[in-house]
């Protein structure tokens, strides 16, 4: 069917690229792509459980390709978007929780944010600790 | 009024976030990045006999599949959310492949683990 016959077309607004319009849509795809390197973690990790299950051989070949410099600089990556992650999941917490309401008033976005933050850095700390305490 | 299966979705990913939150990085850091390098943890803190112990200890491994499970409900989750701010229509296929993916890989490292531990 066709439509030109001296009707105008409506104009639809291309949505090409539209996220790089704005600081604020840059931050949110950024968030979201964090995504695709927690998926990447976790078939890391199930490969390695695979691996394990096959004997020491199958293990010492997956720890051997955890050493590729491909590996690295990947776990460098799937790192960075981890700790994005992490930052912009309580920055967003606030919003996604319930109100809460502490002594008759509301508990502020901000320290729902750092509360966040400081669980993470004291996570991180314990786990370091117990992977030192248990190489040992 | 029909109830809705919504929240079987966000739930494991809401759980999966929160987890990957608190000890993502550092557990990329762990096994990715300073044992490989051999730096600041020794190479043996990964060693065959090591984490086959790990493995076969009863909560290490629940801890271990829900970090894996989790981790990977809550990526295709957000995935899957993210294709039409792609432009992808996000029909039954790509639920499909999306959640199954997930649960695929939650099924194999299960069955790995069941088989390490008998």
């Amino acid at each position: 069917m066709n439509l030109d016959g001296g009707v105008p077309r409506p104009f639809v607004r291309p949505m090409r690229g539209w996220w790089r319009r704005d600081p604020f849509f840059v931050r949110y795809m950024l968030r979201e792509l964090t995504a695709v390197a927690v998926l990447a973690y976790a078939v890391v990790l199930a490969v390695g459980v695979v691996r394990l299950s096959q004997g020491e051989v199958a293990w010492n070949g997956w720890l051997a390709a955890l050493r590729a410099p491909w590996s690295i600089v990947l776990h460098v990556l799937i790192l960075a978007a981890m700790a994005v992650h992490a930052w912009s999941w309580f920055q967003i917490m606030p919003k996604t929780l319930p109100m809460i309401f502490v002594g008759g008033r509301r508990l502020a976005g901000a320290t729902i944010t750092r509360a966040g933050w400081l669980a993470t850095a004291l996570t991180s700390i314990a786990l370091f600790a117990l992977a030192r305490w248990w190489q040992s | 009024m029909k109830r809705s299966n919504a929240p079987l979705f966000w739930l494991p990913f809401g759980a999966g976030g929160m987890l990957a939150a608190l000890t993502g990085t550092m557990l990329v850091f762990i096994t990715g990045i300073a044992v490989p390098l051999g730096w600041t943890l020794r190479a043996e803190l990964m060693s065959y006999p090591h984490v086959l112990a790990l493995a076969q200890h009863g909560w290490a491994r629940g801890l271990l599949l829900a970090v894996i499970a989790l981790f990977a409900w809550h990526a295709v989750h957000r995935i899957f959310h993210s294709l039409h701010d792609l432009g992808i229509h996000s029909g039954a296929t790509a639920k499909l492949v999306c959640y199954g993916g997930a649960f695929a890989l939650t099924v194999i490292t299960a069955a790995s683990l069941w088989s390490i531990a008998h």
